[in-house]
């Protein structure tokens, strides 16, 4: 696998019928690619997390999977509100999910912790207003 | 033991939908709603109990590699979550017995 192969997804707002389907379909693929599974596990675990992030939080975006020889890097973009205080957002437990989302057994606030735990570097920017752009990268050992 | 074999053992769960990988092997009974949590540290292979019915406790089940899901306290899946379950092939069994009764049941048969 000398060449890079991308893979694009669009997110919708609030559509939690859909929600997984990228992460499903990067999970797939690796598995056929035969990526070892704890490292498919961990890309999974991250990337449904932060797509369930933006089908709760922002008004939709788009991820890039960009899977290569000795790393998976998954750039996720949003439109939306934002995050205030990264800091605090990155604590667990701390959440800002309204009680609909929490009924349907999101809003534990472990979102962004599960996703620096299963990733290798994880980064955030987020401009108030505008939007958030996850990129992480889980190494390929 | 394999998850063809601990259905069979489960007489008193009734089966949602049956699975497409009864050769899988049951590693351990996990409780949590949360699905977050449950993502974050349920062990691949778990025989994850839960009251969470929906189509996102599916999404979360396929992810962390659960090897089936059972639904205490007479939660049910709902129709599309019922497509899902068909359509993905996840195994699913439900009871009315509490989420501690139900991990114990499992939990002995995988421990006889």
């Amino acid at each position: 696998m000398n060449d890079k192969i991308v893979l694009k997804y669009d997110v919708d707002s609030d559509d939690f019928t859909r929600a997984g389907e990228a992460s499903s379909s990067v999970k797939r693929k690796l598995k056929l690619m035969g990526v070892d599974p704890d490292i498919v596990r961990k890309v999974a675990i991250s990337l449904y997390e932060g797509e369930i992030n933006m089908v709760i939080h922002s008004y939709g975006g788009t991820i890039e999977v960009i899977i290569s020889q000795d790393k998976i890097e998954m750039i996720l973009e949003d439109r939306g509100p934002g995050i205030k205080d990264i800091e605090l957002a990155m604590r667990a437990g701390y959440s800002t999910a309204p009680d609909n989302i929490r009924s349907l057994g999101f809003g534990a606030g472990m979102g962004l912790p599960n996703i620096k735990k299963n990733t290798d570097d994880l980064k955030i920017e987020s401009k108030v207003g505008v939007g958030t752009t996850l990129r992480m990268i889980v190494n390929i050992p | 033991m394999r998850l063809g074999s601990l259905i069979k053992e489960l007489s008193e769960f009734e089966i949602l939908n049956e699975g497409s990988d009864p050769d899988r092997e049951v590693t351990v009974p996990y409780c949590c709603d949360l699905l977050s949590i449950s993502m974050g540290r349920m062990p691949s292979g778990a025989a994850w109990v839960t009251v969470m019915a929906n189509i996102n406790a599916l999404a979360v089940a396929t992810l962390a590699e659960a090897a089936c899901i059972i639904l205490a306290e007479g939660s049910n899946l709902d129709e599309p979550a019922m497509i899902k379950a068909k359509e993905k092939g996840i195994t699913v069994l439900r009871t009315n017995l509490p989420v501690f009764d139900a991990a114990l049941i499992i939990y002995n048969k995988l421990n006889d």
